[in-house]
């Protein structure tokens, strides 16, 4: 019965996709009559996890007394908000805005709980303020639509501890070969270059989107799964690799003997996202001074492509009864330079709007980081970042799929591309059981 | 009683001990009633290791909390470093406005006033279907029955849709109310009743003119009392530790119990890692009192336990 209900619901949902596609060529005008804005004073519901965004909202809330904002809050979205949202949706009581990680939104959108923003004054027209990428983000590739307003992201470079390759005269690796070179000259001394995580799905996502790969794709009805294409199966290959040779450390990330390999220089290098900045420097704190950033190592010497790992936008749900004013406040919040201030204090946001990475704070020198402009490198590595990589609408369970094999991969139990060849099998599973079109 | 015995124990022993000598296939029938020296030691180290097993986490959080983020990583994790206790308290409660205290008073809040009033409504529907002959008693107690088995958490779910359809969501009722419900304290409270208030008890007070509630509150409460206080640690246990009905029906923060305020920092130290020396030493305290009330009423509660357990 559920099935049929969210087969029936997601027919309903694809076909309004379509027909809007078909319509919104022809004519705005219809569009626009459905996100009007509301007269008299407006009441809006966000929920966020953000620390700190409540004093942001107060600003706005300063600024726009006839749109008052009120945050509500839980804990990250896998760690519940999420199933909270979609809870929230199915009692009819969601709250206006809601902040979904970029790899979350496809789960949303697919379960119809998402409100199309384009025909919201002003949304089209803020796709040249953010960062290319993380609009298709947020578009899933349709020219006239919007599901939510990009907020952070998380470009990806190369963390590294400058002092150890200076002292030991191995240079600093711009392509996976010369990473690999290095990785082994650097287990001579001893170290590892970089801990493999086996958790972190996300971030041999952002990996393979350096690539140039895809996971998913969607051609406006059908899914297609793909964690196994080429560009993914060369870059587990490549890990597989340094695993196998032990040339990389296993520890679990985000634990004490993670920060402490950091922390002791056993550890090298981290191929991490701007927000990771502050990881390093909490989890390692007797290395400041001695780390530094650069781009991403290259498949092929001279290519410009770098990944990115985590980012989150601002949706407006289904039901919300002021699209227009939600996604006027969703606008401000993640363009204007004094929100955007806020929130990379508070919360070390990395801005998804193109004005957001010249702030004076992503300008400056960081101490930890020997006064090096490090967000420099970050925001060119975000000019970088392909449009083209697609999350699929199962993240959580992909993630938990491939997870596994990798734990058991690190052990050596198993191969990275067996992973993700069972995270394949279990993704169209799953896929198929919640009566998501998928192409086998 | 134990205090005395010191000085009668040798005296039993030292004929013991020659006999054993000369002939030790009489001897032995009254040493073997005493448990030999290997089985003590053995028990005694099964015990000790599971000391050690449960002690040892609470141990590390004890120490964890002390240290400031640098030492935390750096610095042995089961032995002290400089000792910043204090100032790591301060950091916490001042942290974000102090919001950490009104989750602490709201924990206090659900669990203390939840389990109060819980446990007069489980006192009272016990006492009712030990003490009264209504038709369909056995069927009522039955259905009690069956909701012990029902877990609180796939009760989570259904009663926010509920709750949504009458707007309670995220505010203090949606999870205090829920709260309020113990089958096993009705249980508890059933089968306690029956034992220890006699019948003719009741029938003196009614003889005596007190009608049937002020019989409970003034002569049944009384003899009840250790199964109520059990019934009362139990819940108060089981709120302070619910997690799920908060996560799913709270998002206003100043809302929050203490456990779901410290799991939404927790999520978050990956990218905020400053919190997570709030949520150690958040833990720490959180803990404290759960001790103290396990502390006071363990007398009243290993007493109920046994009470229930034997009849």
């Amino acid at each position: 019965m559920k099935k049929r209900a969210v087969a029936v619901a997601l027919l309903a949902a694809a076909s309004v996709a379509l027909t809007g596609c078909a319509t919104s060529t022809t004519s705005t005008g219809t569009a626009a009559g459905s996100c009007a804005p509301s007269t008299g004073k407006v009441d809006l519901s966000f929920t966020t996890w953000i620390p700190g965004m409540e004093d942001a909202v107060a600003v706005w809330n300063k600024e726009n007394p006839d749109i008052q904002v009120k945050v509500q809050t839980g804990p990250n979205g896998n760690g519940g908000t999420y199933q909270n949202f979609f809870n929230q949706l199915k009692a009819g009581n969601a709250p206006d805005l809601g902040q979904i990680e970029y790899d979350a939104l496809p789960n949303f959108r697919v379960q119809d709980g998402l409100t199309d923003l384009a025909s919201c004054a002003g949304v089209l027209d803020a796709k040249k303020d953010f960062v290319d990428w993380t609009w298709g983000q947020v578009n899933f590739g349709e020219d006239n639509a919007v599901y939510a307003i990009p907020q952070d992201a998380g470009p990806m470079a190369m963390f590294y501890r400058a002092d150890l390759f200076k002292a030991n005269n191995i240079a600093i690796p711009t392509t996976w070969a010369e990473y690999t070179a290095a990785a082994e000259k650097i287990r001579a001394t001893g170290g590892y270059i970089t801990n493999f995580s086996q958790s972190d799905i996300n971030q041999f996502a952002g990996l393979v989107w350096q690539a140039g790969g895809t996971w998913f794709k969607n051609d406006g009805t059908n899914w297609t799964v793909n964690l196994t294409d080429p560009t993914t199966a060369k870059v587990a290959a490549y890990w597989q690799d340094l695993i196998d040779r032990d040339l990389v450390s296993t520890n679990p990330p985000w634990t004490d003997e993670w920060n402490n390999a950091y922390n002791t220089g056993s550890d090298w290098t981290w191929n991490s996202a701007a927000w990771g900045a502050n990881s390093i420097a909490s989890g390692a704190p007797d290395t400041a001074g001695k780390w530094a950033v650069a781009a991403s190592p290259q498949w092929a010497a001279g290519d410009k492509a770098s990944g990115n790992w985590g980012g989150s936008s601002t949706a407006v749900f289904k039901g919300s009864k002021h699209p227009f004013e939600a996604a006027k406040f969703a606008l401000w919040l993640n363009t204007s330079d004094e929100a955007l201030t806020m929130l990379n204090k508070s919360a070390n946001l990395y801005p998804a709007a193109k004005s957001g990475l010249e702030l004076p704070a992503l300008k400056a020198g960081v101490d930890f980081y020997g006064g090096q402009a490090i967000y420099d490198v970050f925001a060119k590595a975000s000019a970088e970042v392909s449009p083209d990589f697609v999350w699929g609408p199962t993240m959580t369970q992909t993630y938990n799929d491939v997870s596994d094999g990798f734990k058991a991969a690190v052990t050596k139990k198993g191969t990275l591309i067996d992973a993700l060849k069972t995270g394949q099998t279990a993704t169209i599973a799953a896929m198929t059981a919640q009566s998501i079109p998928v192409n086998k | 009683m134990s205090t005395v015995v010191p000085t009668p124990t040798p005296t039993v022993t030292v004929p013991d001990r020659p006999a054993r000598g000369i002939r030790p296939s009489t001897a032995k029938p009254p040493r073997a009633q005493r448990e030999s020296p290997f089985a003590r030691a053995g028990a005694m180290i099964v015990m000790a290791v599971f000391t050690l097993y449960f002690l040892v986490p609470v141990w590390w959080l004890l120490v964890a909390a002390t240290k400031d983020r640098a030492q935390f990583t750096g610095t042995n994790p089961l032995w002290f470093a400089d000792f910043s206790l204090f100032e790591n308290i301060g950091a916490l409660v001042s942290y974000r406005d102090g919001v950490y205290l009104k989750w602490m008073l709201n924990s206090a809040m659900y669990a203390g006033l939840g389990a109060l009033v819980g446990t007069i409504i489980a006192g009272m529907c016990g006492y009712a279907l030990a003490k009264y002959r209504f038709p369909g008693r056995e069927l009522i107690f039955n259905v009690v029955l069956g909701g012990v088995l029902v877990p609180a958490t796939a009760l989570a779910l259904p009663l926010f849709l509920i709750f949504s359809q009458i707007s309670l969501t995220n505010t203090f009722w949606s999870v205090f109310l829920p709260s309020l419900v113990s089958p096993f304290g009705v249980y508890l409270a059933r089968i306690y009743a029956s034992a220890s208030v006699p019948d003719e008890l009741i029938e003196a007070a009614r003889l005596d003119g007190a009608g049937e509630v002020r019989t409970f509150f003034t002569v049944s409460v009384r003899m009840m009392v250790p199964a109520l206080v059990t019934v009362f640690l139990f819940q108060f246990v089981a709120i302070w530790n619910n997690f799920f009905l908060p996560l799913i029906m709270l998002r206003d923060e100043t809302l929050f119990p203490v456990t779901l305020g410290l799991y939404g920092w927790n999520s978050q130290v990956n990218q905020i890692p400053e919190l997570r020396g709030y949520v150690l030493i958040g833990a720490l305290l959180s803990i404290i009192p759960l001790i103290i009330i396990f502390l006071l009423l363990q007398r009243f509660w290993r007493n109920g336990l046994s009470a229930g357990s034997v009849k």
